[in-house]
C-alpha cells in the first residue's frame, strides 16, 4: 500500500517538473516566436528597431572573455589545491571554505564588488571588461569545485602509476590525472558558461547597457572599454521600458536556442573525451 | 644477525662506505650470490604505527624473491620503500638502508630514476585511461625517447616480454580499458618493462584475477626471471612455492626467516614460519 503512495508521489513530482518545463518552454515560443523578424536581427540597433543583433555578439564576446580569464585561472588552482598542496593544510582549507561561500553569494554582490573594484577603482568604466572581469570572478569558484570534484574522482591508481614508472608530478597530473577529469572539467566549464550568458544583475553594474557592440575594428584593444548589453541584459531592460514586451520575448527564444546549443554542443565534446580515454571506439 | 647490522651501521658511518657495508653484512653470512637489492636495518613508521620492524633482506639477481605472511605484516610495505613509493604516503618515515646496485637507493639514486630502474605492478591493474600502445609507451616518452621507429620497437618487445603481442597487435590503438583483467594486468606488466628496468616489483599482482590469468602470469614471471630480479608479494603460498627461488615470511612487522624456497616450505627454522606456511594461521 505505501509502496503504491510513494511511486504515485515520484510520478506526479516527475510529471509536475516535467510539466513546468515543457509550459514555461511553450510560453516563452508562443509568446516570442511571433516577433522573431529579420529586422530583429538588424546590425544596428535603433529606438524604433530594438535589433538584439549587438546583444547577441556581445554576449558571446562577454561569455569567451570571462570564460577565458576565468577556466585557466580555476583549473589550475584546482589542481594546486588537489594534486599539490597538502590535504591537512589550513590554507587548503580556507580556500575550500571560501569557493564554497563564494558559490553561494547574490550575483548582485558580485555586480557591487566590480562597480567599486574594476570600475571605478581601476577606472574601467562600465565596460565589456569590467564586466568580464566580475563574470570571471563570479564563476571562478564554480570552476574551481567543479574541477576538485572532478580530480579528486580520478582514481588513485592513475597517479601511482605515473610515478611507478619514474614520471614526475607535472607529466603524471597532465598525462595520466586530467585526462580522465576532462569531461568533469569541460562540465564546470559548460555551467561557468551558462552562468555567464544568464546573468544580468552583475553586468548592469559593471558593463551597462549599450546596446552596441565594442568597435574592435576602429578602436582596436581600446573597445574593451566600450560599454555593452548582453542578451539577457537586453531582455532585462526590454522588459522593464515596457514599450518592447514582445521582442524581449522573441530575446528570450534566442537565447534558450543559443543556451540548448552550447548544450548539446559541449555535451557532444565530453563524449567525444570519454569515447577517447573510455570505450573502445 | 643483529650485530651484522650494528656493525653495518658502524660501518656505514665510517669510511668504508655502502660497498663495503654490505661486502661485511655478506661475508657475515657467507653468502656468495650477488644481490641486486638490499634492505638493511629498515625500520619504517606510518605516524606513530610501527610498521616494519629492523628488517634485513637481500635480494637476489636473476632470482625472484616471495614475500609472504598474513595481511598487515608489512609486506606490501617493504616492496614500496623499494622503489619509494611510500614518498607519497604523508607521515611515513623510513630508516635504514635500502641499496641498488650497493647504491644508496635513497640519497645516491634520484627518485625517478630509481623508479626506473625498479619497476611496480600493483595489486588491482591500473592502464590508464588512453591506447593500449600510449600505455606501454608512456615510461619511455617520460624517459626522453621520442623516435617514432624506436617506441614501436619497444611497445613490440616489450608487449612480446609480457606475452601478449599476438592478442593485442592488432588494436594498438584501441583503449586498454577494454581490455580484460588479465589482459591489463600484463599490460602494466608490459608497461613496467618498457623502461627497461632492473626490477620488477609485482603487489600481489595476481590476487585480482582468475585462475587462468593467473597462471599466464606465473609462467611470465619464470620466463622474466632470466633478465630481471623480480620481488613478489603474494598472498598465496602455492604461488610462492611454484614460482619463487628464495621465501622470506614476515609476522607483525618483523622478518622471522627468509633462505631457499624449498627450505622455508619443507624444513623452516622458526615454529611460527612452520605454523604459517602449513596452514595453520593467516
Amino acid at each position: 500500500m505505501s509502496s503504491k503512495v510513494l511511486r504515485g508521489l515520484v510520478y506526479a513530482g516527475a510529471t509536475i517538473t516535467a510539466l513546468i518545463l515543457v509550459g514555461l518552454v511553450a510560453f516563452i515560443l508562443v509568446k516570442g516566436v511571433p516577433y522573431l523578424t529579420p529586422s530583429l536581427f538588424a546590425w544596428e540597433y535603433t529606438s524604433e528597431n530594438v535589433s538584439l543583433m549587438p546583444a547577441l555578439i556581445s554576449t558571446f564576446l562577454m561569455a569567451a572573455l570571462a570564460l577565458l580569464l576565468a577556466v585557466p585561472t580555476g583549473i589550475a588552482s584546482a589542481i594546486y589545491l588537489v594534486e599539490y598542496a597538502s590535504e591537512t593544510s589550513r590554507f587548503v582549507r580556507l580556500v575550500r571554505v571560501t569557493t564554497e561561500t563564494l558559490q553561494g553569494i547574490p550575483s548582485i554582490i558580485y555586480g557591487l564588488f566590480g562597480l567599486l573594484f574594476f570600475t571605478t577603482l581601476l577606472g574601467w568604466g562600465m565596460s565589456l571588461l569590467s564586466g568580464a572581469f566580475t563574470l570571471a570572478v563570479m564563476v571562478l569558484p564554480v570552476i574551481m569545485r567543479t574541477t576538485e570534484e572532478a580530480l579528486l574522482a580520478v582514481p588513485r591508481s592513475y597517479r601511482e602509476g605515473g610515478f611507478a614508472l619514474g614520471a614526475g608530478r607535472v607529466r603524471t597530473v597532465f598525462r595520466c590525472v586530467l585526462p580522465s577529469a576532462a569531461p568533469g572539467i569541460l562540465g564546470g566549464a559548460l555551467l561557468a558558461l551558462g552562468r555567464c550568458v544568464g546573468e544580468v544583475a552583475a553586468l548592469l553594474f559593471t558593463a551597462g547597457t549599450v546596446a552596441q557592440v565594442p568597435d574592435f575594428a576602429s578602436q582596436g584593444v581600446f573597445a574593451l572599454f566600450d560599454s555593452c548589453r548582453t542578451l539577457a541584459e537586453h531582455m532585462y531592460v526590454l522588459a522593464s521600458e515596457g514599450l518592447h514586451v514582445g521582442e524581449a520575448y522573441a530575446t528570450a527564444v534566442v537565447l534558450l536556442v543559443v543556451v540548448m546549443l552550447l548544450n548539446v554542443g559541449t555535451n557532444a565534446a565530453v563524449g567525444r573525451l570519454n569515447g577517447r580515454t573510455k570505450g573502445d571506439a | 644477525m643483529l650485530e651484522a647490522v650494528a656493525r653495518t651501521r658502524d660501518a656505514l658511518m665510517g669510511a668504508g662506505g655502502v660497498e663495503e657495508a654490505l661486502r661485511g653484512l655478506r661475508a657475515e653470512r657467507g653468502q656468495e650470490s650477488a644481490s641486486k637489492m638490499s634492505v638493511i636495518g629498515l625500520d619504517l613508521h606510518y605516524g606513530s604505527f610501527h610498521v616494519l620492524k629492523d628488517v634485513s633482506l637481500d635480494f637476489p639477481e636473476r632470482q625472484v624473491t616471495a614475500l609472504i605472511g598474513p595481511s598487515g605484516c608489512g609486506k606490501s610495505t617493504l616492496l614500496k620503500t623499494l622503489d619509494r613509493m611510500n614518498d607519497l604516503v604523508p607521515d611515513c618515515r623510513v630508516e635504514g638502508l635500502v641499496t641498488l646496485d650497493g647504491q644508496n637507493a635513497y640519497e645516491d639514486i634520484p627518485v625517478n630514476s630509481l623508479r626506473r630502474r625498479v619497476g611496480m605492478v600493483f595489486q588491482q591493474p591500473n592502464p590508464f585511461p588512453m591506447s593500449i600502445y600510449d600505455n606501454v609507451a608512456f615510461g619511455p616518452r617520460t624517459h626522453g625517447v621520442q623516435d617514432r621507429a624506436q617506441l614501436d620497437g619497444i611497445v613490440e618487445q616489450s608487449l612480446r616480454d609480457a606475452a601478449m603481442w599476438d592478442e593485442v597487435k592488432d588494436r594498438l590503438r584501441k583503449s586498454a580499458l577494454g581490455l580484460s583483467g588479465g589482459q591489463q594486468q600484463r599490460l602494466c606488466i608490459a608497461r613496467a618493462l618498457a623502461v627497461k628496468p632492473e626490477v620488477l616489483l609485482l603487489d600481489e599482482s595476481t590476487s585480482a584475477l582468475d585462475p587462468i590469468s593467473t597462471a599466464k602470469i606465473e609462467e611470465l614471471v619464470g620466463e622474466l626471471k632470466r633478465s630481471y630480479t623480480v620481488i613478489m608479494v603474494t598472498h598465496n603460498m602455492l604461488q610462492a612455492l611454484r614460482v619463487s627461488d628464495k621465501t622470506a615470511f614476515f609476522l607483525l612487522g618483523e622478518m622471522v626467516e627468509a633462505g631457499p624456497t624449498e627450505d622455508i616450505f619443507t624444513e623452516p627454522v622458526d615454529p611460527r614460519t612452520a605454523d604459517y606456511v602449513a596452514g595453520r594461521f593467516g
